[in-house]
């Protein structure tokens, strides 16, 4: 199986091709450029350094949120229209879940990967090593960094945090976590590709036209709509075919 | 001629749109998803939920337009899409499916300026004729635009604040109509009279540019002294008052242009297009003082966004060979 793996869920940029569980290219990229720019060129050039052809493909494996809102749009419409059009499988992957592949399976450790959301929030997920895999605890979360670090000394477990936005809440972490921390190399920091494309092996492919980023956070504007408006119910409806 | 086929899309605003078009004069389809019901909720467009929307939207959308065009990616010359001007998230959703059908089936990319689209529109329902005046009116824009040939534009006068569309929009929240004000107006206006006598901005002034801000200061002005007063004003008088104000000054200054330029024809483009003062007072200026220039107006469902007029667009990049590359970009303030 042909598996193209996309996350452009944050600054990183990571664009992987997989036959089945072997990593045929890969490309990471961090730095701050536009993804709209960058993706489909670096899709573009692994192709050709696999000597793929766009219609070999199987499946593709896209960094579904949460993370960057356009980031996340720009690798999940890339995903969705590639898949639809090449009538491939599609499969969405939590960014975070992502991030944590970067894990050690150390048994017993909590694997906690953090997206930075501005004005001291963090996106985050607890992940746990289970029959050698890594796979969620709870669900992802958008949360004050506070907060979070209380939950996680709470838990009077090793920590395995990873992410490089970790660094501007440096101080956060060494107050609350300093003596549960386990330390991994830099190289462990950065979402891969290749992750993403083995974690699709496993999974279910799911339907393409209403495939959806999880954004894990409704739109601010939407949040008070709904807040002044609660007797009308979500879901839809405010498509008109013209 | 062979017939070549172009698969266009538009995201640029409020409408998830694909079309496929032939020739670029030939519509086989033209598949438009509005936002705007989304959108009334909040008074106006917001971007964050325009782009949410188009990316829920996109691969439906682009499914239609094929499947009613009865056309395969084989038989596509080129994919299209607008790459400005308008709201950056939303472009970039058109800009990348496009991109990842153009890879996907290995054909040319061809980015499109969404005003000369909306000019293009023309196309599909006549030959386009030049030397050409077009006059843009729309949320976002109020330009005339001149065009020796298909490929050539001169920005001959625009609007130096609020374009027309968007002065509709805020005095409609002061009548207190829905979002998008602009057709609520209008029909308003064929109610009432001029009785208010609002400023026609720079009517008088030697070049083709226009004003809308005073135009708006002063409606808002008038209905909040009323209202000080306790004064009852006639809602549709005040539609219509506005509404000759701003057409007294496009068609003035229109007529004015395509006399001097001695254009064939006078083009008229954009969601404004469909504004029925706007649309009845070119006719008949046309008529009176410009003998023999030949009118295009589109059909209503052609004036407000669709891919159709991207690919029309399109289709005279595709002659030419102006092909774009895998880094295209969506460009928010992107000028013909």
């Amino acid at each position: 199986m042909k598996i193209l793996g996309i996350d452009t869920s944050n600054q990183v940029m990571s664009v992987a091709l997989a036959e089945n569980s072997r990593l045929i290219a890969e490309k990471t990229v961090n730095v701050k450029r536009n993804h709209s720019i960058q993706l489909m060129p670096a899709i573009e050039e692994l192709f050709k350094e696999a000597e793929w052809l766009p219609k070999e493909l199987d499946r593709i494996a896209v960094a579904k949120g949460p993370g960057s809102y356009t980031g996340v749009r720009i690798g999940v419409t890339v995903a969705k229209t590639l898949a639809f059009s090449l009538s491939c499988d599609l499969v969405g992957i939590s960014s975070l879940q992502a991030l944590a592949g970067n894990g050690e399976r150390i048994p017993g450790s909590y694997i906690v990967p953090v997206f930075d959301a501005r004005r001291g929030n963090i996106y985050t997920g607890l992940y746990q090593v289970k029959d050698n895999k890594i796979v969620p605890v709870n669900k992802d979360t958008h949360i004050s960094v506070s907060e979070w670090a209380e939950g996680l000394k709470r838990l009077g477990a090793p920590l395995q945090l990873l992410g490089e936005d970790l660094e501007k809440h440096r101080d956060a972490v060494k107050k609350m976590l300093s003596e549960s921390l386990i330390e991994l190399p830099m190289s462990r920091q950065y979402t891969r590709a290749s992750i993403l494309t083995e974690l699709a092996l496993d999974l279910e492919p799911e339907p393409v036209h209403t495939f959806e980023p999880n954004y894990i956070r409704v739109a601010e504007a939407e949040q008070k709509w709904m807040e002044a408006n609660p007797e009308h119910i979500q879901g839809g409806g405010w498509i008109e075919k013209l | 001629m062979s017939s070549k086929l172009i698969l266009a899309i538009e995201t640029s605003c409020d409408e998830t749109s694909a079309a496929v078009i032939e020739n670029g004069n030939r519509m086989l389809s033209n598949i438009v998803a509005s936002q705007v019901k989304s959108h009334q909720r909040f008074g106006g467009v917001v971007p964050e939920i325009a782009s949410r929307h188009h990316v829920e939207q996109i691969t439906l959308i682009i499914e239609e337009a094929m499947r009613e065009a009865d056309v395969t990616y084989e038989e596509l010359d080129a994919v299209a899409v607008t790459e400005g001007p308008g709201l950056v998230g939303a472009l970039l959703i058109g800009v990348n499916a496009a991109k990842a059908v153009a890879f996907a089936h290995q054909i040319p990319l061809i980015a499109v300026n969404h005003i000369k689209g909306h000019i293009f529109a023309n196309q599909l329902v006549n030959e386009m004729k030049y030397p050409l005046l077009s006059l843009v009116v729309s949320g976002g824009h109020t330009e005339l635009i001149y065009m020796d040939n298909p490929g050539s534009y001169e920005i001959i006068g625009e609007t130096r604040d609020d374009a027309a569309g968007e002065a509709y929009d805020k005095i409609g929240r002061v009548i207190g109509v829905p979002y998008p004000g602009g057709k609520h107006i209008d029909e308003m206006a064929h109610k009432g009279k001029d009785t208010y006598h609002f400023p026609r901005a720079m009517i008088k002034e030697d070049n083709y540019d226009f004003s809308f801000s005073g135009l708006k200061s002063a409606f808002i002005n008038t209905v909040h002294n009323a209202k000080q007063k306790n004064e009852v004003l006639n809602d549709e008088n005040l539609a219509a008052s506005f509404q000759a104000a701003v057409v007294d000054v496009l068609v003035d200054k229109t007529i004015r242009a395509v006399k001097e330029k001695q254009a064939k024809q006078l083009v008229l483009a954009g969601g404004v297009a469909a504004n029925k003062g706007l649309r009845e007072a070119l006719t008949q200026a046309v008529k009176n003082e410009a003998e023999g220039v030949e009118l295009l107006i589109p059909p209503l469902d052609l004036c407000g966004d669709n891919a159709a007029m991207i690919g029309a667009a399109a289709f005279v990049q595709l002659e030419k060979g102006e092909f774009a590359d895998y880094t295209l970009n969506g460009r928010p303030g992107l000028s013909v």
